[in-house]
């Protein structure tokens, strides 16, 4: 389980808390949905999850062991966290893009073996990019290219996936295909994930669990079915939404409706 | 294809390629020169040393210049791949920080004020220049480290336009104050030579530019991972602050060990990183390598041309890398669309 107890975060002492005593636990198996408008600190929150920031008060527990004093690569061995986008500035192949997953398990001067590249081709067909192997990375459409950051993120065999933003930028197709590859990843594999995304839908179709920020607090957060409702969208956005489970969809979905006054 | 067990054997042809290369060079290119020499006189051993002519040609008015080619090649390619990766921008390269400005206001202060002193056999100029561009590394360094949330590369880089434009203006005024013979020497040194002289510069300058290969030997494939992101790099598990620490201090060092040997020497440590890349691919395993052996070739050959193209006359060895680098460079550019 990992469990962040009373965090606050500032980024520095002058600055005002980005994030205020938040507590939240993240059990194996689940599939977490981060939402909570612009500046609520989701983004924070999901990288002191992931041991990239340090927080200012409060602490990160991972099985009960505290995340600080880890070093990075111990912590990329549990915990692999996909960033909103990713450039590659230099020609590099899909297959070298997934094996830059396996770096955490490598000594400073090994290279992969054939185990490593085992595993980066299962990641890869797991995300269904198994035909883009000797693409270069940088002609890939945002999808494919998000999905190929995915694969690497599995393939460096860490239990936890924490996604910022998967489906920012990209088009409702691809959308679906995200979600599609991440519910097939947590089914198959038990692979545990905390999605930080604005896409009050893309959660609702996905996450079994929502966290619901605002001001960096935690406004709500439990099983999606009770979290997302009129009453905590309104709180959380300012915004009036029709939320009602689409039975052709399979889950419920979040009409806006417009701004009370 | 791209199987990975396949690395290893790329590596091996990477190193035995270039690497031939770079030593066909250091073997040939002193045979070259207005007085012609045999390879097979200069290593007749039936000849004692200072009855053969050939010998003392390659060895002591030819050798050392091609050595130092060789270690500036190798310094300043090494430095143009890590500083475009650490900078995700593939136009970096070692004078992009500020290092060579330092680098060239050490030199000028050191020659206008007539510096006379020397450490271990090193004279002034080579010192203070060595000294500038440590300095300018240490302002950029301190820089990056007073935004606490580490060095983001776009400030990094920001950082070192606006150094170079100053200390360049700094080394204007210095200039200014200059005499007469003070300014020719001060354009001389600006130009870049490869004319050492003896092997003690040489040797000199390989102090730093070990330390600086320990700290390249440290990173390939950190560098593979912060050329797609910082962030990303961390979440694979680099310790990215400690990675870029080292990355900027050795890719420094190997920048002012060169400069100190040569002098500015525009182009070498952009283009080298490119050519090798189109060969060899963007892996660092074999671009560090591949580079560090090319770059030397390289410079060989460039300063071959210098010697010979118009003798007895020489050309500055700088002008030389600017005119062939700067056509290579406007090509690689234009390529790619």
């Amino acid at each position: 389980m990992l469990r962040a107890d009373n965090v606050s975060f500032a980024y520095n002492a002058r600055a005002p808390l980005v994030l205020d005593q938040v507590s939240i636990g993240v059990q194996r198996g689940d599939l977490v949905g981060l939402l909570g408008p612009n500046g609520s600190g989701k983004t924070t929150l999901l990288k002191i999850l992931g041991g990239m920031l340090h927080p200012s008060a409060g602490g990160v527990q991972l099985d009960g062991r505290r995340l600080a004093g880890w070093s990075r690569r111990e912590l990329a061995r549990q915990i692999s966290v996909v960033p909103q986008e990713t450039h590659a500035t230099l020609d590099f192949t899909v297959l070298d893009i997934v094996l830059m997953g396996r770096y955490a398990h490598l000594g400073p001067f090994a290279l992969e073996g054939t185990a490593d590249l085992e595993i980066a081709r299962e990641t890869l067909a797991a995300t269904g990019t198994a035909d883009l192997e000797t693409r270069p990375f940088a002609t890939l459409s945002g999808g494919e290219k998000q999905r190929v950051v995915i694969a690497s993120a599995l393939a460096q065999a860490s239990d936890f996936l924490l996604l910022d933003e998967p489906t920012a930028s990209l088009d409702l197709g691809y959308q679906l295909e995200i979600a599609s590859v991440l519910r097939h990843l947590s089914r198959e594999r038990g692979t545990t994930m905390v999605v930080c995304t604005h896409d009050l839908n893309f959660a609702a179709a996905l996450c079994g669990r929502i966290v619901l920020l605002k001001k960096g607090r935690v406004l709500a957060q439990g099983p999606t079915a009770e979290t997302l409702t009129a009453a905590t969208i309104r709180d959380a956005y300012g915004v009036d939404a029709d939320v009602q489970f689409h039975s052709r969809a399979g889950h419920l979905t979040v009409v806006p409706v417009g701004r009370p006054s | 294809m791209a199987g990975r067990p396949d690395l290893r054997r790329r590596l091996v042809a990477t190193v035995a390629g270039f690497g031939s290369l770079a030593l066909a060079a250091c073997l040939l290119a002193p045979l070259v020169g207005s007085t012609p020499i045999r390879l097979t006189a200069v290593f007749d051993r039936s000849i004692p040393f200072a009855d053969n002519v050939d010998a003392q040609i390659f060895f002591v008015a030819r050798l050392p210049r091609v050595l130092a080619a060789t270690i500036v090649g190798s310094g300043l390619a090494l430095a143009g791949v890590v500083f475009q990766a650490l900078l995700r921008n593939p136009l970096a390269s070692p004078d992009t920080l500020g290092v060579s400005a330092g680098a060239a206001l050490g030199a000028v202060l050191a020659i206008t004020f007539n510096a006379d002193f020397s450490l271990l056999g090193v004279s002034a100029i080579p010192l203070a220049t060595l000294a500038g561009s440590l300095g300018a590394l240490a302002i950029v360094y301190g820089l990056s480290a007073a935004r606490r949330r580490g060095a983001s590369s776009m400030v990094l880089l920001l950082a070192g336009v606006t150094l170079t434009t100053l200390l360049g203006a700094l080394t204007t005024f210095v200039r200014y104050l200059a005499d007469f013979t003070q300014t020719l020497q001060t354009v001389r040194w600006l130009m870049g030579s490869l004319d050492v002289g003896s092997y003690g510069p040489i040797a000199a300058a390989l102090v730093p530019l070990t330390l600086a290969c320990a700290g390249f030997a440290t990173l390939p494939r950190v560098l593979d991972l912060l050329s797609i992101g910082a962030e990303s790099a961390a979440a694979r598990g680099v310790n990215v602050p400690r990675a870029e620490k080292i990355a900027l201090a050795s890719a420094s060092l190997a920048t002012g060990a060169a400069v100190s040997l040569a002098g500015p020497l525009s182009f070498v440590g952009i283009i080298v990183p490119h050519l090798v890349r189109l060969l060899v691919g963007a892996d660092h395993r074999l671009v560090l390598p591949a580079a560090a052996l090319f770059g030397s070739a390289f410079l060989i050959g460039c300063d071959l041309v210098a010697r010979t193209a118009f003798a007895p006359a020489e050309l500055p060895v700088g002008v030389v890398t600017a005119i062939v680098g700067g056509p290579v460079f406007l090509w690689l550019l234009f390529r790619r669309q």
